[in-house]
């Protein structure tokens, strides 16, 4: 009835691979991935990709909370750990036991960033996730605040959101000051995060097809030993994958 | 910062040493008679002019419907369905039980977080995590657990509510038939009771003897928890102290 032991703090035993991505909003983490996504289905792996983004059931629950604004940083937390869970669970273990490469845009250090920000105890939410699969590779776009906001604020999404912008913490009236200083604040996280569970950090101030150069080899190193299991529709989808595909090699 | 009213790591944004109530718990597997138990204390302690409330699992304002959808769904694992039950926990414990001990209420729990240890206990043999998700609980003045064995309560819950899907944990797969499942699963959620009423020393009360019996028994280990901290009881006149304010 026991199943294999899968924790944080070891690495899994899963044919697979975990590759995830984190960094604050505008730091071009989910550019890198969509592009080193390009590039493995090229190479003809069977890749798999997830977000960090909440189910229905959660969703529901997290608006509940936001409207009666009962919501604390534990309720919030856990409440994101339970998405996580059915997440693991449903979309990142099947794959993973299927030998494929499973790309995560954003993984549990998001929560150990935001939350402890946020003000839970950093070694609860750490314990919290220690059911999380530990990834192979982990990938921290470290950026500025300013080049961040610029890239937010000048870019299609100038709508900064009212929880990623800490508005609930009461730091600033003005949102765009809250954002800079809640962001500011998970930066630093991110920080100690970074050397704690040896995330590889990026310059993410560097070009994009400069930064995916580097990912591209950092990854086909570590993929040396990996025997993937190639599907059928490997080379169809290299084929058809090919016409929409500016930047792949 | 680590504070002995809390289980593990505890809520670093809210400091509980001015929690003047008393906080008591009331365990026991699915059936054994605890919501009438706790009506009857809660009158019992009314009577006497102590502020009660009640608090039980699941009924938190956040979590309750979305755990109903998520049970009707069944497509729960180990840890969303630990989890959901931690957060809905986490909701009742910050915006009724806190409060409330800190107004000096006695709070009559149904069901601690020692009913989820045991649920996740049974699920995943692994009794380490569930234990640090729960670290912000605050530990109770009193465990009562209500023990039963699973023969008796099989007949009890077949002559009462019948057996559901949950409390036979048939997510376990763990007979061919709720009656099978539910003896099985119940007898193991009992048995990591048993294991815990020694590790947290819970007063452990017989829930197969007549209900005014179990009734009296609770009132016995609850009264001492009442003395020990309420200096003002019946006995002292009202109108000295109101002298005594009037003075100083």
């Amino acid at each position: 009835m026991t199943p294999p032991v899968l924790t944080l703090d070891q690495p899994h035993p899963l044919p697979g691979k975990l590759i995830i991505v984190e960094g604050i909003d505008g730091s071009g983490k989910s550019t890198q991935l969509l592009l080193l996504k390009k590039w493995l289905e090229s190479k003809g792996y069977n890749v798999f990709f997830t977000e960090w983004n909440s189910s229905e059931l959660v969703r529901e629950t997290t608006r509940r909370g936001k409207k009666s604004k009962t919501l604390t940083p534990t309720t919030f937390s856990l409440l994101h750990a339970t998405d996580f869970a059915s997440r693991l669970y449903h979309h990142l273990l099947p794959p993973l036991k299927a030998g494929m490469i499973v790309l995560a845009d954003r993984y549990v250090y998001t929560a150990f960033a935001r939350d402890t920000v946020r003000g839970v105890s950093p070694a609860w939410v750490r314990k919290l996730y220690n059911f999380a699969i530990r990834p192979d590779m982990g990938f921290y776009f470290k950026v500025p605040i300013d080049v961040a906001m610029g890239r937010l604020l000048g870019g299609t999404r100038a709508q900064v959101k009212y929880y990623e912008a800490g508005m609930d913490m009461g730091l600033s009236q003005d949102i765009t000051e809250s954002f800079r200083m809640f962001q500011s604040r998970i930066l630093a996280e991110y920080d100690k995060i970074v050397s704690e569970y040896g995330l590889i950090t990026m310059d993410a101030t560097k070009d994009i097809e400069e930064q995916q150069n580097e990912m591209r080899q950092l990854v086909s190193s570590a993929l040396a030993n990996y025997k993937p299991k190639r599907g059928t529709h490997g080379k169809r989808t290299l084929f058809w994958r090919r016409f929409d595909l500016p930047k792949s090699e | 910062m680590a504070n002995e009213r809390y289980f593990g790591d505890g809520l670093t944004y809210l400091n509980p040493s001015d929690l003047k109530g008393k906080l008591i718990a009331i365990e026991g597997t699915d059936g054994v008679g605890r919501s009438t138990h706790i009506e009857m204390l809660q009158e019992w302690l009314e009577v006497q002019g102590y502020g009660v409330i009640t608090t039980g699992w699941t009924r938190s304002n956040l979590m309750s419907k979305t755990i109903e959808v998520a049970k009707k769904g069944n497509i729960l694992d180990r840890w969303s369905f630990s989890l959901l039950y931690a957060t809905d926990f986490a909701d009742r414990l910050e915006h009724q039980i806190i409060p409330a001990l800190r107004s000096g209420f006695i709070v009559l729990a149904d069901r601690y977080i020692y009913t989820a240890f045991a649920r996740d206990v049974v699920r995943s043999g692994d009794p380490k995590w569930i234990r640090d998700v729960f670290g912000f609980a605050i530990v109770p003045d009193l465990v009562c657990y209500l023990r039963i064995d699973v023969e008796t309560l099989a007949l009890r819950v077949i002559e009462t509510q019948g057996m559901n899907y949950w409390e036979s944990g048939m997510d376990l797969r763990l007979g061919n038939d709720l009656y099978d499942s539910f003896k099985k699963y119940q007898a193991s959620l009992i048995n990591e009771f048993d294991k815990m009423a020694e590790e947290f020393a819970f007063e452990v009360v017989d829930a197969r003897k007549p209900p005014e019996e179990i009734q009296e028994e609770l009132r016995a280990k609850i009264l001492p928890l009442l003395n020990s901290n309420k200096p003002d009881t019946l006995s002292q006149p009202t109108g000295q102290r109101s002298s005594a304010s009037s003075t100083a």
